[in-house]
């Protein structure tokens, strides 16, 4: 098999932040954190020459590491889904390494910023590997490196509070692995195969001569549940508003922009290559999409009540997470690319609004109460226009990715008919009512003056109006 | 049932094993007890694995004495993955140490909601 160049790619995308982790460790602070930036460009380059050689063809192709073929080696394989999935995660961990420079230097102890550099090139190491990842056990393995590296990442800032979300975050991140690798594990145990094309054409034969079908719902059941804990699908959440909005800005938007979505585009593969989704007789997808239309609705309940811009943020996200796992869980391949694409859509906004929430705050003699921040957005006008940007973007106003997301979802559950239909537009109606009702709030909170001034002119007019 | 529990006396332990790990991790207050959950937890699943990697009357596969049959090996993907496995789970109980001694130092205690009540005490 003869390869171009640029089908070494995937490989060296996935060591290159391993060998970067090795040397941060051993650099000074602020050597570390060029080194991380410069690595997310790299990593932004890498998957957009992919993307640029795979979309032209439409073509995918499967790295067999070592060229050890298929049933015992380990493989890649790389599609313009994998490469585009993976360009947009690199632009969000760019974007939020430039945007939270600032902040990191203030929560993070300068002889700490080399550590911070290191779990950084881990996650990134993580998130190349898993999303090009064949083999289910090595997905299990980088979703542990990226666990560990997403609690080193919010108890960054080493105050009492971070810390104790980061063991939060822990627990109920390690008892999700927990369930997922339980559930890899009976499905090798069934099928005898790890890498994605051989599983599912195990598993097909299972189904058809309706062998072993308990266990297997089971260990798929396992599975997405795992997922569902590790990306805070709403009964799971409890652990999500601490760790997002008492960690490090860039810690924030790279977990709630590119780690939770991860475990979600990873289950969408397993889904899509191993399990064949159309085939379990909608079993699983009717449980979640309860979930989902729950969390898609409580979520923005919880927001609304906030009293801290970056807390409701992340209680948005509770929403938001609900809508991809509402895709998922239709069932169709309509569904599945609404997931998709809503993951890339939010991950956008959300790293915008976490960054931009955190520079409102800066420009608020560092509160981030609703009262604090009244105002700001005219004190930082760039912060204010992205964070007003992102909100739109998560409302659904026309021309930006959130209306697009919806669109595609409402056009699945239209496609998906009967009681599904309907609550998944319920649900969408209601949610996105109530993402009104707060982005807009905060919107206009970051636009107003001072509220003695805002008073006092409201006086002025009623005298008018009196006199 | 007996029978059949009998006929499947490691993936019950497992299974028994992880139960009582996950309930642990999810229910005890305290920080220590939740990693000796975790613990348990990831032993339930490896003695899972390698209870499926393991028949009787098959060596290790390693070569031996000229016999190239492979009839006569047992698969070393089952051990392979365990191994791993244990890896991954002595880093994981590495970092949660190294966060509850933290937590330890700064609040003198190991439990969780007493951690909370004192976080929300510092706020004020």
């Amino acid at each position: 098999m003869t390869m171009t160049w640029w089908q070494n790619l995937p490989l060296f995308l996935i060591l290159c932040p391993l060998m970067c982790a090795a040397i941060c460790s051993a650099l000074k602070g602020k050597a570390a954190r060029i080194v991380i930036a410069a690595l997310s460009a790299l990593e932004c380059a890498g998957m957009g020459v992919l993307l640029y050689y795979t979309a032209k063809g439409n073509e995918s192709f499967v790295y067999a590491m070592g060229e050890i073929g298929a049933p015992f080696g380990n493989e890649l394989r790389i599609g313009p889904l994998e490469a585009l999935t993976g360009l947009g995660f690199s632009l969000v961990l760019f974007t939020a390494i430039l945007g939270g420079w600032h902040r990191l230097t203030k929560d993070v102890a300068p002889n700490r910023m080399n550590l911070y550099g290191s779990v950084t090139c881990l996650l990134t190491s993580a998130m190349a590997a898993m999303v090009f990842t064949n083999d289910l056990f090595t997905a299990y393995v980088f979703i542990e490196i990226s666990t560990i590296a997403s609690c080193a990442l919010i108890g960054a800032s080493n105050k009492g509070k971070t810390l104790f979300s980061a063991a939060r975050y822990m627990i109920m991140n390690l008892m999700g692995s927990g369930l997922f690798l339980l559930g890899l594990s009976m499905l090798y145990c069934l099928t005898g195969h790890l890498l994605f094309p051989q599983l599912g054409a195990a598993v097909r034969d299972l189904l058809e001569g309706e062998r072993y079908s308990i266990p297997l719902y089971m260990s798929f059941l396992l599975m997405t549940l795992g997922v569902a804990i590790k990306s805070a699908l709403y009964p799971f959440h409890t652990w999500l508003p601490d760790a997002y909005g008492n960690a490090t800005a860039t810690s924030s938007a790279v977990l709630s922009s590119m780690v939770s979505k991860l475990y979600i585009f990873l289950l969408i593969k397993i889904f899509l290559r191993a399990a064949g989704w159309e085939v379990f007789a909608r079993r699983i997808e009717d449980v979640l999409l309860l979930y989902a239309a729950a969390g898609m609705v409580m979520g923005s309940v919880h927001a609304i009540r906030q009293k801290h811009l970056t807390r409701m943020v992340a209680y948005s996200s509770v929403a938001q997470i609900g809508y991809i796992f509402l895709g998922i869980s239709l069932g169709t391949e309509a569904g599945m690319a609404a997931a998709v694409y809503h993951i890339l859509a939010h991950s956008a906004a959300k790293a915008m609004l976490f960054l931009s929430a955190n520079r409102l705050r800066e420009a608020s003699g560092d509160e981030d109460t609703f009262a604090a921040l009244r105002g700001s957005a005219l004190r930082a006008p760039l912060a204010g226009l992205a964070f007003t940007v992102g909100a739109c973007s998560l409302v659904g106003i026309p021309g930006l990715g959130g209306f697009t997301s919806k669109l595609y979802l409402a056009s699945a559950g239209v496609e998906a008919g009967g009681l599904r239909m309907a609550i998944v537009l319920a649900a969408l109606a209601v949610s996105t009512l109530l993402n009104v009702a707060y982005m807009l709030r905060s919107v206009l909170t970051i636009y107003r003056k001072k509220e003695e001034t805002d008073q006092s002119i409201l006086c002025k007019d009623r005298l008018f109006a009196v006199a | 049932m007996e029978k059949l529990i009998y006929e499947h006396l490691d993936e019950v332990t497992a299974l028994v094993l992880f139960g009582v790990g996950f309930t642990l991790l999810l229910v005890d207050k305290n920080l220590i007890k939740k990693i000796i959950g975790f613990s348990m937890m990831d032993s339930g699943i490896y003695l899972f694995l390698a209870s499926y990697g393991y028949i009787e009357s098959r060596l290790a596969p390693i070569y031996v004495n000229g016999n190239t049959n492979p009839d006569a090996y047992v698969n070393p993907l089952p051990a392979g993955l365990v191994l791993t496995g244990i890896v991954v789970g002595v880093s994981v109980t590495a970092v949660m140490l190294g966060l509850t001694v933290r937590l330890y130092q700064r609040y003198r205690t190991l439990d969780m909601d007493e951690i909370a009540e004192r976080i929300r005490g510092e706020g004020k």
